[in-house]
């Protein structure tokens, strides 16, 4: 019979991975299954120029339906596993099918980490969203009309893309945020405060260090009211029409848990990304895999990550084995500026600013031990490209000259 | 529809046939053309769908913006008919276009 690879979640990194099966001439069968109605888009776009309105919706598809026809990728939406039987090398779906494998992939991804909070139990408010795929934002979109009070929890990137729609388009925008400052798990003070001010400039309202303590709903519990919070210690009602939570994202392990596979925030794998089945392979945001960057586990969610994480694993397929070795990188895009963000900088000594933040244009870099471990680069492109080879080079640099805007970032790059 | 030749750093040719108004990259992407990665997508945030437009249509093709012109500036390898393929247009005028591409993206 022939070869089979099962690739389950046709999201980036499971689109990716079955293209790259053929790119490098993989004869057996390749079967994709998502359990969203879509081919495997692209999420980025989904709280920035979709939610605008300024992409369209076959915009976001990573290739046209005829691509994956053309080179006999069997791509199956609208298709949901229920469980993984090892021994037997089969997988069960959501019609009580079952359907073999000789390599299995999981590429389950994520979803939105729901809001725990009282009053909450049992609702399923209209009105309260979150987001993560195009259907998401479908449901959204009606009330996304000008005049309507949208309150934000959560402010990372979700929340601040969507934050900068919604101004733009003349909603009442108010987030909060129980840390002291935005973004703060991924950025210095210094990128918090230029983007907190960012938004300040165009209407956006922010309650930071705000304890969320409830949602106000209606009798029937089919909309939200409003939120309730406690903001510098004085109680507040927040009047809400539409209400988005953004506070992160859940793995999706519960396959691989269930099939008595290791999970640790992630599904781990080696960095062959490789589970200890030999014959189950886990990538993109749903892994937990060695970084030789970090010198640790880590689980990124992020575009860049699930395309490197995939071509790893199509490498591993194929017999070869390439670990994984990319730096981790990130962007995002909020009234139009570009901002741009490579390496992680947790555990940073020194930060250090070129540009300024008032010219809407500068770059921090964050240093340990005299090197650049992380940049986050506000928008100049060519100085994330520099800051991308330095993070990669490890070169040691000089924090002084690293500061000063008349020596050229070229020269510091390896 | 126009004919686009991508030719990868090791010379492999792949001809494709490019819809019009899709980007160079994008027409790279739907024939699965190794050697265009194209990590952000078409935003002109990651200088992963760089490649070289051959002389000829150096001159056919809209000058890039600044975003543009940033992220080639400082990319690997680069040349004088360096672009980044995600943001130039497919138009009836480009049928024949060839795209070289560089070393640094035959990581597959």
């Amino acid at each position: 019979m022939e070869e089979r690879i099962v690739i389950v979640g046709a999201g980036q990194a499971g689109g990716e991975l079955a293209a790259g099966l053929r790119k490098h001439g993989y004869k057996g069968r390749v079967l994709l299954l998502g359990d969203e109605a879509h081919p495997p888009y692209q999420r980025p776009p989904l709280s920035k120029g979709f939610l605008q309105g300024k992409v369209a919706l076959s915009d976001l598809y990573l290739k046209p339906l005829a691509t994956y026809e053309r080179f006999e990728i069997e791509l199956k939406t609208g298709t949901r596993v229920e469980a993984i039987h090892r021994s037997s090398r089969e997988i069960s779906l959501g019609d009580g099918s079952r359907l073999g494998y000789d390599k299995l992939v999981l590429a389950t991804g994520g979803r939105a980490r729901p809001l725990n909070l009282p009053g909450l139990e049992g609702a399923r408010p209209e009105n309260l969203f979150a987001l993560r795929s195009i259907s998401d934002v479908e449901a959204m979109r009606g009330r996304f009309v000008s005049g309507n009070r949208l309150v934000i929890i959560g402010g990372g990137y979700v929340g601040l893309e969507v934050a900068a729609v919604a101004v733009q388009l003349g909603l009442q925008v108010t987030l909060l945020e129980a840390a002291p400052r935005l973004l703060s798990r991924v950025t210095g003070p210094e990128v918090s405060s230029f983007i907190e001010r960012l938004h300040r400039e165009r209407g956006v309202q922010f309650r930071l260090a705000c304890e969320v303590r409830g949602l106000e709903l209606d009798e029937a519990r089919r909309q939200v009211r409003g939120v309730s919070l406690a903001y510098q210690g004085v109680p507040e009602l927040l009047e809400a029409d539409l209400v988005l939570v953004g506070i992160g994202l859940t793995p999706n392990t519960e396959l691989a848990s269930a099939a008595g596979l290791a999970v640790d925030n992630g599904i781990v794998v080696d960095e062959y990304a490789c589970t200890a089945d030999p014959d189950i392979l886990a990538v993109g945001d749903c892994a937990n895999q060695p970084s030789a960057y970090t010198g640790g586990r880590i689980r990124l969610e992020s575009v860049p990550n699930a395309i490197e994480h995939a071509r790893v694993a199509v490498a591993t397929l194929m017999g070869k084995r390439e670990p994984y070795a990319a730096i981790p990188w990130f962007w995002s895009d909020q009234y139009g500026l570009k901002l741009q963000m490579v390496g992680l900088s947790t555990g940073y000594e020194q930060c250090v600013t070129r540009g300024s933040a008032e010219g809407k244009e500068f770059s921090a870099f964050y240093l340990k031990d005299r090197r650049v471990i992380a940049a986050d680069v506000i928008g100049r492109p060519a100085e994330f490209m520099v800051a991308k080879r330095l993070v990669s080079s490890r070169v040691e640099v000089d924090a002084t000259r690293l500061g000063d805007a008349a020596v050229p970032l070229n020269s510091f790059a390896a | 529809m126009a004919k686009i030749t991508f030719i990868e750093a090791d010379g492999k040719e792949h001809q494709v046939e490019a819809q019009e108004g899709q980007s160079v990259m994008q027409a790279a992407m739907d024939n699965l053309v190794p050697g265009i990665v194209a990590e952000c997508g078409g935003f002109a945030s990651c200088a992963t769908c760089h490649g070289y437009v051959d002389e000829a249509w150096t001159t056919k093709l809209p000058a890039p913006d600044a975003a543009e012109e940033g992220m080639i500036s400082c990319a690997y390898h680069v040349q004088p008919n360096s672009r980044l393929t995600c943001q130039l247009k497919v138009t009836p005028a480009l049928d024949g276009l060839v795209v070289r591409l560089p070393v640094s993206q035959t990581s597959e």
